[in-house]
C-alpha cells in the first residue's frame, strides 16, 4: 500500500511551498517558495529533513488530513492553532506546534484557525513524493506550476509521501521564535526613490499602513495615506523586480512583492525591504498594522548575518522529548490537562 | 542590484544588458543567484550572505570596460500566427485607432522584424520590441480577465505572445499555435532574450491543423539561423 496524506478539508489556501526556484526569473519564471521560510525550516529541522524540503504552507485556516500510511512523523511551525489528533476509536489528542509526533494509519490531523501569524508550515519525516518542477516543489497556482498539480490544496486530493513509515527515535521539541512583527520594517530606499516627491517618501516612513484584504502571494497590498509621485510618474519602462520591491502604481498605495511576484514590472519602486524583514512579511495578516523604517545597505546586510546565525543556531536549540508522543494516548490527555486544554469527551467521561 | 544602462526602449541599451548578463554568466561571481536582462537594465539578484553590495558593485565594474554590442547574438525566428477576426479579437479596433485596413495592420505587424527585450510577467512570455509608430497604442481601458493562450497582443509600438490564458490588458491581434513554454524542456521557454521574431500569417484553417499537432506535442519550432546584424 502506498503512503500517503488524504486531504478531508483543504483550509484556506493550503500550497506545498519549498525555499523556492532560483535561476529562471530571466525566462519569465517566479522564485516563489515559503512566504516564512524561518517557519519553514523549523518545521523540516523537528522531523529532521533538510532545511529546503517541500512543506504545506498553511494560511489562516489549517486543513484536516488523514493518515493512509502505517505511521507518518509530522510537525508544524509557524502560526500557532489547535491541532486535533483524531483516532477512529473517538479519542483525541493535540499535538504541540514546534514540536514533532507520529500519527498512525487512520488518525487524522485536524487543524484550526492560526493565531500569532498568517501562516505555518507542515512538515513530514521524509518529504512529500512530488517531483520537482525546473528544481523546487513550490506551487505557483497563477501558472500552475509546481507543487500538487500546480494548485492549492483540496478536498479529496492524495499526497503520496516518500516515508511509508516514520523511523524509530525520540521526537524533537524547538522552543517557538518570536513571531511578533517587527515595529518598524526596515527597508533601503531606490531604485525608483526619484520617481516621488519628497512629501511622498516622507508619508511612507511617517505613516502606519494596513495590510489589505487583496494581500496574496504575489503582493501584500497596503492601504493608508497614498505616495505623492514626482513629475517623473508612476510608469516606468519595466525592470527587475527583488523580494521585497515595493511598487507603488497611479493610485499612490503600496504593493510589497512577496514569493510569488512577477520577474519584471513597469510600476516605480520606492524602496525594498531588506531580506531579514522579509519572514515577518509572510506573518502578517489581513488588517495587521505596518510601517517603515530605512537603512542603509550596510544595516541591511548585517540584519541578513544576523538572521542567518539565528537559522544556523536553530538545531541546537532542539530538544529530544524522551518518550514518544504517539499512541500513548493517556500521556497525552494529562499533556493536555498540564497545559489547561482538555477534550470535551473526556472531560465528560 | 540593478545595473540601469538608460530609461528607455531602445535595442542598443538592450544589446548592451544582455551583453553584459552574458559575460556575467560566463564569470559568475559566487554570491551571484541570478541575473535577469530587461529592457534597459540588468537585475542582478545576489546573497547578500555570499557578497557584500560593495564587492558585487566592483565586480559588475569590473565588466563593464569593452562591452560590446556586437559580442551578441540570438536566434532568427518565424512564429506562424492566425489574423483571423475569431482569433484576432482587437484587429478591427486596432484598425480603426491606427487608422490602417485591417489587411494593413497585418501586414505591417507581420513583416516588422522584432526583438525580444526582455521575458517576464508569465514563464515564457516574451516582451517584442521594434513595430511602427502606429502601434504606440496605450494598454486597454479595460483588461481582460482571460486572454486565450497563444494570443499575440500589441500595445505602445510593443508585441508579447501569452504563453498561457492569462488575464491581460494589450490588444490582441492573432493567435499562435506555437507552444512558446515547456516544462519538460531544457530550456523551458522557446524564446529568450535577444532573439528576433517575425510572424507568418495563417490561415484558420492551418491554425487548427497545426494546433492540433501542438496538442500531441508534433509541433515543434526551430530558428531559422542566428540574428542578422543590428536595426539602426
Amino acid at each position: 500500500m502506498t503512503a500517503a496524506l488524504r486531504v478531508v478539508v483543504p483550509g484556506l489556501m493550503t500550497t506545498l511551498q519549498d525555499l523556492g526556484r532560483p535561476g529562471y526569473q530571466r525566462l519569465g519564471v517566479p522564485v516563489s517558495g515559503a512566504l516564512d521560510q524561518m517557519s519553514l525550516r523549523a518545521a523540516n529541522l523537528l522531523v529532521g529533513n533538510g532545511a529546503g524540503v517541500g512543506a504545506l504552507e498553511i494560511a489562516y485556516q489549517g486543513p484536516t488530513l488523514s493518515v493512509e500510511a502505517d505511521s507518518v512523523r509530522i510537525a508544524i511551525a509557524g502560526g500557532h492553532a489547535p491541532i486535533d489528533i483524531l483516532q477512529p476509536s473517538g479519542n483525541r489528542g493535540r499535538l504541540a506546534p514546534f514540536q514533532s509526533g507520529r500519527l498512525v494509519r487512520g488518525e487524522v490531523l485536524r487543524m484550526g484557525v492560526l493565531g500569532g501569524s498568517a501562516v505555518a508550515y507542515l512538515a513530514v519525516e521524509g518529504g512529500f513524493d512530488i517531483d520537482p518542477v525546473l528544481g523546487s516543489q513550490s506551487t505557483l497556482t497563477r501558472a500552475a506550476i509546481g507543487g500538487f498539480k500546480g494548485r492549492a490544496l483540496q478536498a479529496g486530493d492524495v499526497l503520496p509521501l516518500k516515508q511509508a513509515a516514520a523511523i524509530e527515535r525520540d521526537e524533537r521539541i524547538l522552543a517557538p521564535f518570536d513571531l511578533t512583527p517587527r515595529k518598524h520594517v526596515r527597508i533601503v530606499l531606490g531604485p525608483q526613490d526619484d520617481h516621488f516627491t519628497p512629501a511622498g517618501l516622507k508619508t511612507l516612513l511617517t505613516h502606519t499602513y494596513t495590510v489589505s484584504r487583496a494581500t496574496d502571494r504575489m503582493g501584500m497590498r497596503l492601504e493608508g495615506p497614498p505616495l505623492e509621485h514626482s513629475s517623473k510618474g508612476y510608469d516606468i519602462v519595466s525592470d527587475g523586480i527583488a523580494l521585497g520591491s515595493i511598487q507603488v502604481p497611479g493610485n499612490g498605495l503600496p504593493i510589497i512583492l512577496l514569493a510569488d511576484r512577477q520577474t519584471t514590472g513597469g510600476y516605480a519602486k520606492i524602496a525594498t525591504v531588506v531580506s531579514a524583514d522579509i519572514p515577518t512579511l509572510g506573518r502578517l495578516a489581513p488588517g495587521a498594522s505596518i510601517a517603515f523604517e530605512a537603512v542603509g545597505i550596510e544595516v541591511a546586510e548585517a540584519a541578513a548575518r544576523r538572521l542567518a546565525r539565528d537559522v544556523a543556531t536553530m538545531a541546537s536549540r532542539v530538544a529530544s522529548v524522551r518518550r514518544p508522543l504517539d499512541i500513548d494516548w493517556k500521556r497525552l490527555m494529562a499533556e493536555n490537562l498540564v497545559s489547561g486544554v482538555v477534550s470535551a469527551r473526556e472531560s465528560e467521561g | 542590484m540593478i545595473v540601469e544602462f538608460g530609461d528607455r526602449v531602445d535595442w542598443h541599451l538592450s544589446a548592451l544588458v544582455l551583453a553584459l548578463a552574458r559575460k556575467l554568466e560566463a564569470g559568475k561571481p559566487a554570491g551571484v543567484i541570478e541575473a535577469v536582462p530587461t529592457f534597459r537594465s540588468l537585475m542582478v539578484h545576489y546573497d547578500p550572505l555570499a557578497m557584500s553590495h560593495a564587492d558585487l558593485q566592483r565586480a559588475i565594474a569590473a565588466l563593464l570596460p569593452g562591452l560590446e554590442v556586437a559580442s551578441f547574438a540570438g536566434r532568427r525566428w518565424r512564429i506562424p500566427a492566425c489574423y483571423d477576426a475569431s482569433l484576432g479579437l482587437d484587429l478591427a479596433d486596432v484598425a480603426r485607432r491606427t487608422g490602417l485596413s485591417s489587411a494593413q495592420v497585418v501586414e505591417r505587424h507581420s513583416q516588422t522584424s522584432q526583438l525580444v527585450y526582455m521575458m517576464g510577467f508569465l514563464p515564457g512570455l516574451p516582451y517584442l520590441g521594434g513595430l511602427p509608430g502606429e502601434f504606440a497604442l496605450p494598454r486597454r481601458e479595460n483588461p481582460r480577465v482571460k486572454v486565450p493562450f497563444g494570443s499575440v497582443a500589441v500595445a505602445m509600438s510593443m508585441s508579447v505572445i501569452y504563453p498561457q490564458e492569462s488575464p491581460g490588458g494589450w490588444h490582441i491581434l492573432a493567435r499562435t499555435p506555437v507552444p512558446l513554454w515547456h516544462m519538460r524542456k531544457s530550456p523551458p521557454a522557446l524564446l529568450a532574450a535577444g532573439d528576433q521574431v517575425t510572424f507568418e500569417p495563417l490561415s484558420l484553417r492551418e491554425y487548427e491543423r497545426m494546433l492540433t499537432k501542438a496538442a500531441a506535442s508534433e509541433l515543434c519550432l526551430t530558428p531559422e539561423g542566428p540574428t542578422q546584424g543590428h536595426r539602426a
